[in-house]
């Protein structure tokens, strides 16, 4: 077949109908995985949420701070007496190495010095600064401000329960052993 | 050696993608961080490549030449498209890791240099022998590439791992990394090439 | 074919002129190093002794059986004199493999594979740290604290360094870290903690002012350098702390000091002319404070020593004018 002279007419033509069938042939591909793409979509979102809540009843909170590297989002999942469930580093410019290992050092169960799931939010501190949480190793400003968006999280889903004296809290702790022994006999 | 044969071997070594001609330098660096990685992008554009060459070689009597690249591109961003558009809906793990390079498969120069450079002076069969054999060569490139970057980086390869990984030099997880590996392994190939 | 080749200033003719040069920077090391051993011990002396040792090693094996060269170059001691600057930039307490993997990336990547000696466009020293520390960037920001000479070279106590509180009040406004800094005149003598050989400023500075007084280096890298940093601290002193206090902390404290006199000012990869020295110096000064305030990393004088290496080229392109050169 002889090649096509490239007169206005057959350039517009070529051109149009190659774009035609290829705008075909997309909306073919596009209709076939439609629907495996959205539920892929729901999959993902239904996923994060349970990570953060980690499969149990609870609220999930997200909050921003200035860590080492600039600001960072994190979502915290908490019970509702304030306890930590679970979370998720959304976005950070932390060094990589060293703060980005945030990421999964704060839920560490093989290390309960680091891991931060179950605990009580609203005063967690690293243990440099006289808390009981082990920092990440030559992170220490990461960690410092990850502990601080857990808290602010927990302030802004308790509020005024943060403030609270040290007495009340403790009449919470006794509240949930007393539920726990109740369930624990049902069984 | 049939032409056949030569046509497919040339993308594999004599011109490989990455080691000779070093195009598509953007997805290599950036997508290689691990060997699953790296064989992914490369599967993935060897995919685009002979399905582009393939219609190209086709149509290349149908496209008059001042018209030839609009053409070759919309050939190749529609095929870009649906390997988009496959791997969001059945390798969803595979494009959250990749992600923003599979679109950019369609400015990958390997796809239109061979599109310009082979397909539109070719039969059919000859171009589908070359797509797979450039598509080989950037999928064992960009896989060894990974492989070498997982292993130093991370002390594993292929996930499997082979030393402990506060033992492996992070550099060659991130960008710098990659382009010192590059290099290294373009000294040695082209070391061995010319023996 | 006309090849034009840019080797910069002073160029090495024979190798008793290198060899000679090279013993004035060790030499003006040494009293760094004196005090780095008093403080930190142990690690100190192992540290230097791996890397010295590894840098020569590494140059040896790829000139004698890669390369397969007739005449080998490790008698000019580049090498050693590479190794001792990279030791001087590490933590004493480091690994020895660390250690190792960086002197063979100092060497083998940073020299060799541009061609060895004169030929490298970034220090290699630098380059060998600055791999580890993105590599390895728990273990090389892991400090020993100044202990003395007894200090063990495995279980050193370890703390954070200025840089870091310094960071931390720049970011946050917190003042009351001021007080967690070393007095002023410890950090002058280098009781802090850091790198092994970057923190006694005075020792440094008398090692830089005989290199000046010996005419193996000018002065314009490293005024330019201290110039700058200093202007850029003055401007940018976080509100609450005395703009004085702030600018002495920021020069004193990390690799400043050991970069201005001794790291940016190698022959190989620094600028010809008086004015290239200038800009060159004000590059670093620039980006080293733009890291320092705004980057991921704590440190960013070893960054930016490597990103003004890189414009070096360029500077080279600034000469004095000939004799009898027409002004265009």
């Amino acid at each position: 077949m002889e090649k096509l002279q490239s007169s206005f007419k057959n350039m517009a033509l070529s051109l149009t109908i190659i774009a035609m069938v290829a705008a075909a042939a997309l909306a073919g591909v596009y209709m076939l995985t439609l629907e495996n793409i959205n539920a892929q979509k729901r999959a993902k979102q239904e996923a994060a949420k349970l990570a953060v809540l980690n499969g149990q009843e609870g609220v999930a909170v997200e909050t921003a701070v200035d860590g080492f590297g600039g600001q960072f989002r994190v979502m915290v999942g908490f019970d509702a007496e304030g306890n930590i469930l679970g979370y998720e580093i959304l976005e950070h410019q932390e060094t990589p190495g060293l703060g980005s290992h945030m990421t999964h050092w704060f839920k560490n169960a093989d290390k309960p010095g680091q891991n931060i799931i179950g605990r009580k939010a609203g005063a967690l501190q690293v243990s440099k600064d006289g808390g009981d949480v082990d920092a990440i190793t030559a992170a220490t400003i990461s960690s410092r401000a990850f502990l601080k968006a857990v808290n602010q999280a927990y302030a802004e889903q308790f509020g005024a329960e943060a403030h609270t004296g040290a007495s009340q809290l403790h009449h919470e702790e006794e509240e949930v052993v007393i539920i726990e022994e109740t369930e624990v006999s049902h069984e | 050696m049939s032409n056949g044969m030569k046509v497919l071997t040339n993308g594999i070594l004599k011109e490989n993608p990455t080691f000779v001609l070093v195009l598509g330098m953007c997805p290599t660096l950036a997508t290689t961080t691990s060997a699953i990685n790296g064989m992914s992008m490369g599967l993935a554009t060897m995919f685009v490549l002979i399905c582009s060459n393939v219609v190209i070689s086709l149509l290349k009597n149908l496209i008059p030449d001042k018209v030839r690249i609009p053409a070759f591109i919309v050939v190749i961003a529609t095929f870009v498209t649906m390997v988009q558009l496959l791997m969001q809906a059945y390798l969803p793990a595979i494009y959250d890791v990749l992600g923003l390079f599979i679109p950019l498969i369609v400015v990958n120069c390997i796809v239109l240099g061979r599109a310009e450079a082979f397909a539109a002076k070719n039969s059919v069969g000859l171009s589908a022998l070359d797509g797979i054999g450039m598509g080989l060569g950037f999928t064992l490139a960009l896989t060894l590439l990974g492989a070498v970057r997982e292993l130093l980086g991370t002390g594993a390869c292929f996930g499997l791992r082979l030393f402990p990984d506060n033992y492996g030099a992070l550099v060659f997880v991130l960008a710098p990394g990659a382009f010192i590996a590059l290099a290294y392994l373009m000294v040695i190939i082209n070391k061995i090439q010319n023996k | 074919m006309k090849n034009f080749i840019v080797a910069p200033a002073p160029h090495a003719h024979s190798g008793d002129s290198v060899r000679k040069n090279m013993l004035l920077v060790i030499l003006a090391l040494m009293p760094a190093y004196v005090v780095s051993v008093i403080e930190f011990g142990w690690g100190a002396l192992i540290t230097a002794a791996i890397s010295v040792c590894a840098c020569v090693l590494t140059e040896w094996l790829i000139s004698r059986y890669l390369l397969k060269e007739q005449k080998q170059t490790i008698g000019d001691l580049s090498a050693v004199l590479t190794g001792l600057l990279l030791a001087f930039n590490l933590p004493s307490s480091l690994d020895w493999w660390i250690v190792l993997i960086g002197a063979v990336v100092a060497i083998g990547v940073g020299k060799m594979t541009f061609g060895g000696l004169g030929q490298n466009p970034f220090n290699p020293a630098l380059v060998g740290r600055v791999f580890l520390l993105i590599s390895f960037p728990a273990q090389m920001t892991t400090w020993p604290v100044p202990q003395g000479f007894g200090t063990s070279y495995l279980d050193a106590e370890t703390g954070a360094t200025p840089l870091y509180y310094l960071k931390h009040i720049a970011k946050t406004g917190d003042t009351s870290l001021v007080d967690q800094l070393p007095a002023l005149r410890d950090a002058f003598l280098g009781v802090m903690g850091g790198s092994l050989g970057e923190v006694c400023a005075l020792a440094l500075i008398i090692g830089g002012l005989f290199l000046i007084c010996c005419r193996v280096i000018t002065w314009h890298i490293p005024a330019s350098i201290i110039a700058t940093v200093a202007l850029f601290a003055w401007i940018g002193t976080p509100e609450g702390m005395d703009a004085g206090q702030y600018v002495a902390y920021e020069l004193l404290s990390g690799g400043l000091m050991l970069g201005a006199f001794f790291m940016a000012t190698d022959y190989v990869t620094s600028p010809m002319s008086a004015w290239g020295k200038i800009i060159f110096g004000v590059g670093i000064g620039f980006i080293m404070m733009v890291i320092r305030t705004w980057g991921a990393y704590p440190e960013g004088m070893s960054f930016a020593i490597l990103i003004m290496n890189a414009c070096v080229p360029l500077l080279n392109k600034i000469r004095p004018q000939r004799f009898g050169e027409k002004k265009k």
